[in-house]
Order: C-alpha cells, then structure tokens, then sequence
C-alpha cells in the first residue's frame, strides 16, 4: 500500500515543484470534411471538431480534479488543412476563410490553441500547399487560436529550398500583419524539419495522415520537479546525477500516462502517444535553464552547456521509455527562449546567442524557439536560419524547428511581451551577414546520403 | 472498492482527526488506514479510504473536505490512489 511519504513527495511535485499535465491534444482526422465547396468545408470541420472533441475541457477539468493533478491546456490538432482544403480553396482567401472556421471552433469547444493550419512540403509543393502557405500571415492576423506549421524538409526528402525560401517571406509578412500587437503571429508559427505526426506541442501540432480518425496524445511536463530532485544532488557524480533525471523523468510521465488513459476512456478516443518532452514556462522555477543551472553551467550558453543538455535530453528519454510503452512526438527538452524564464535571464546578459542555441538544438528536442529578434531582419536571413536548422535536423535525423519572431518597429537592446505561457523576450541580435545569393537559388537539398538505408 | 487518499496538512490543532472522521461517516466512507507525521513543523495526515459506497458523487467529495479544511485552518485534499500508485510502483 502507498505509504505517507511517496503521498507527500507526490503532492509536493505538485504544489511546489509545478509538475503538471502540460496538454491533453485531440488529434482529428479531417480528410472527411473535404468537399468543392469552401462553405461546405468550413461546416464540416466546425460540426466534426464539436463532435469529436465537444467534452474534452470538461472530461479534462474531472480528471484534473479527482486525480489533483493541474491539466495546463487543452488542445485540438487536426489534418494539414492544405490537404482537406485542397480540392475547395483556389485563392489563400479561401483558405483564410477555413481558418476562421476553424478558430471559432475552437473558441466552442473551450480549446486555447488548435494545431494544423499547416503544409508537409518536405520535397516539393502542391498548388493547394501554396496558397495555404501563402494565406497564414492573414490567417494568423485574424484567427486567435490557430497555430501554423511548415515542414520544410526531411533525412528521407532533403530540404526543400524553394519552401525555405518563401517561409523567410511568410515569416516577415506574418511578423508586419501582427506588428500592432508585437507581430505575436509569428509565436504561432513553426517552420519544420522532420515533423512528427503525433506532436500534442503547440505550434508545432498537426494530425498527420498517418494516424487514427481521432486519438489522444499527452504532453507531460515538469521541468521544476527535475531541478528539485538534482537540488539533492549537488556536486554527486554524473551516474548519480543521471539516474536521478532518469527516475524523475519516470515518476513525471507515468502521470501522464494515467492521465491519457483516463482521457481516453471516458472520451471514448484511443490512446495515441506520451510525448515526454520539459516543456518550461515563465513561471519562476518551471525552466529547463534553472535545469542545466543545477547541473553545472553558471548561465545557460556557457561552455559545457550543450553537453549538459545533451545528458539532461538523453536520461529524460530514458526514464520516460520505461514509464510509457507509446512515447513520441518530441520527447526530451525543449528550450524556448521567452517561456523559460532563465534562457530570458541568459539572453539578457548576454550568455546565450542565438549561435550557441543552435548548437544546443544539434542536442536537444526541437530547436531554434521564441527568439525575438530585430523587425528589419531581412527575409533571406531569416531563410538561412531556417536552413540551417533544417539542415541539422536532416543529417542528425531528428526534429528540428524555427520559432522566430522579426518584431517590427523594434530592434536589439527593445524586449517583446508575448504574454501568458508566451512569455517575454529580449531582441537577440542576429548575424548581419547576408545570405541572399545562397537562398535565391531554386530547387531542393538532396538527401544525405545515410537517408540511403532501403 | 475505489480507493482515494484523504491528506490533510497544516498546522496541529485540537480535533482534526475528530472532524474528519465525522464527515467521513456521514458521508458512508470507510477508513482503511491512517497514518501521520511531522514534516518541517507541519502536521501531516494522509488517510486511506475507500469511495466506492459514497453517497454522492466524487467533486461533492472533494469540495466539502476543502471547505472543511479551510473551517479547521489546514489543508485537505482527496485524490484517487491511482496518480501515487503509478507513480511510485513498477
């Protein structure tokens, strides 16, 4: 029987360590929605996403309640909509029109975000991909809940460089259609490599076709609980300090593998992945940052950083695997620099450059994340970061991702307020190197050569 | 049988155990186990009890024992064994 300590140790996660549920994302199967007629589309999706995920905040706030565990967020992630739009829409104003639809539903259903306003143009692009691509600085500018993603490439396709391109276009027009509100737009949008079909992660969220008509997936989270448990283990060796992360890795997502079980049966929607992934927010003592802290380095961005960050990733994945059988979408550490509030903090002193995040996104779960960084960045810079990301994703075979918002009307030294679990950034500086010949060339990336394994 | 966990933590103070156990029988709730100790200066009581029979339903449950709580001055939660089962048992 449980015993009074394990009780205690579990409701001190809770209360003071911010361990939490971070979102319970209903994946939903689309394709059926699809029809010539954009009106037509548009009601399909509203009425399937209502249907399918109409009890998922109240079956949600239950849980939380009888289990008294906090379920941060919950979240829809639907098909690529340039596919379900693909046979209706023939302007990006159509597309745009699906978007408002999809936002209101949302907005229903009690959802903060809803994932999938997205494209897979990992080798090239469709018509239909182009227009949606061409539609999301309006989308976001008009939608409040509508989250955006772009898979550029893949280790199986090579980069798609003609998507790079027009994404570094998309992301400035996206940062000018939102500049009254900081260009926020661009929090919402994820440029992606390698992107996993089950990724219950916002903005990255999209139901991919390789999955179920609808299934569950749970991020958990948990970052405070991790840098309280290595708080005990000052100065121990690394195999001490790792089986540490591990057993508290395990601890974490075994709750959230009890909660999406719960979710899935009293939703009647089966049980998809556990994506394991510290996700931190603003919130003082829930950062991956105050992680690597403990481990060693004073500031993250200091040397020894991304080695710690690689063994913090690897033993999370480690002691996750063993609490879950279904483990996917990300998984590891995330490391966005507004919503943690140590890389702001490092960001602000200068010990973290977006160079040495770079490295760390070679090491870590996703990669380059909320960066804020000067309005008159131009498009082809912003096409090489994303390139290069892309690039380290494709060889490394792992996701790689840019978050990056060009804020207009403000430049280094200026800080942004997202807001919420968004957070606060400083302006990064970029490299004012250019990049424009190396962009403007058309075509595609091969694939490296170890994709070759057939 | 459901089997829930009842913690109760706060500073000590005459009757606690009293007035629990009072609400619990009204509420046909039967005590498996109790157990209690002192943690930083805090008193702190977890009781195993089993929900299967209440009279109604679990967020009543749960309502009433953090009001209760609030009257006493400390802390009480109920939770389903499971979250501590899964997380400390292989």
């Amino acid at each position: 029987m449980i015993n009074i300590n394990e009780v205690i140790e579990t409701n001190l996660m809770i209360e003071k360590e911010n361990l939490d549920v971070r979102t319970i994302t209903v994946g939903i199967n689309l394709l059926d929605c699809a029809s010539g007629n954009v009106g037509q589309v548009c009601s399909n999706i509203k009425s399937k996403i209502i249907r399918t995920a109409g009890k998922l905040a109240e079956t949600a706030e239950n849980i939380s309640m009888e289990y008294g565990i906090p379920i941060v967020n919950k979240r829809i992630s639907i098909t690529p909509i340039s596919l379900v739009g693909a046979s209706a829409c023939k302007s990006p104003q159509d597309y745009v029109q699906i978007a408002m639809a999809l936002d209101e539903a949302a907005k229903a259903v009690g959802v903060n975000f809803l994932g999938g306003y997205s494209a897979v143009v990992s080798k090239g692009m469709t018509q239909s991909d182009r227009l949606l691509i061409e539609s999301i600085p309006e989308a976001l500018a008009r939608t409040e809940r509508i989250c955006s993603s772009v898979n550029v490439g893949s280790t199986k396709t090579g980069i798609n460089m003609d998507a790079v391109r027009l994404m570094g276009e998309i992301v400035k027009k996206t940062a000018e259609a939102t500049r009254d509100r900081d260009s926020l737009g661009c929090a919402k949008l994820v440029v992606l490599c390698n992107a996993p079909d089950d990724n219950p992660f916002m903005a990255g969220a999209f139901h991919g076709v390789t999955e179920a008509d609808a299934i569950i997936n749970v991020g958990v989270s948990g970052p405070g609980v991790v840098k309280y448990a290595l708080e005990s283990v000052r100065g121990a060796s690394f195999e001490v300090l790792c089986e540490t992360i591990k057993k508290t890795a395990f601890k974490i997502t075994r709750v959230g593998q009890l909660v999406a079980q719960e979710a899935s049966r009293r939703l009647g929607i089966p049980f998809g992945i556990i994506d394991l992934s510290l996700a931190p927010t603003p919130a003082i003592g829930d950062s991956v940052a105050d992680i690597l802290h403990e481990i060693g380095v004073e500031k993250a961005g200091a040397p020894g950083t991304t080695a710690a960050l690689a063994m913090l990733n690897d033993q999370v994945k480690k002691g996750g695997v063993m609490a879950s059988s279904y483990v996917g979408g990300l998984s590891g550490a995330f490391i966005p620099v507004s919503e943690d509030q140590g890389m702001i903090e490092a960001a602000e002193c200068g010990a973290l450059t977006i160079e040495k995040l770079e490295a760390m996104t070679c090491v870590c779960s996703v990669g380059l994340d909320m960066i804020a960084i000067p309005g008159d960045t131009p498009a082809s810079t912003i096409s090489g970061i994303i390139a290069d990301e892309a690039a380290i994703g494709m060889v490394n075979q792992k996701t790689t991702a840019v978050r990056i918002i060009p804020v207009i009307g403000k430049t280094v030294g200026d800080s942004v307020e997202f807001g919420g679990l968004l957070g606060h950034a400083p302006v990064m500086p970029v490299n004012r190197f250019g990049c424009e010949a190396f962009i403007s060339r058309e075509g595609r990336i091969p694939a490296p050569i170890h994709s070759f394994k057939n | 049988m459901n089997r829930s966990i009842i913690t109760v933590v706060g500073k000590d103070t005459v009757g606690i155990i009293a007035r629990v156990c009072t609400y619990l029988a009204e509420k046909n709730i039967n005590i498996l186990d109790i157990s209690q100790t002192i943690v930083q200066g805090y008193f702190n009581m977890m009781m195993i009890v089993d929900t299967g029979n209440i009279s109604e339903d679990f967020h009543r449950l749960t309502a009433d024992l953090e009001e209760l709580g609030a009257n006493i001055g400390v802390q009480i939660k109920c939770q389903r064994e499971e979250i501590f089962e899964k997380m400390h048992r292989i």
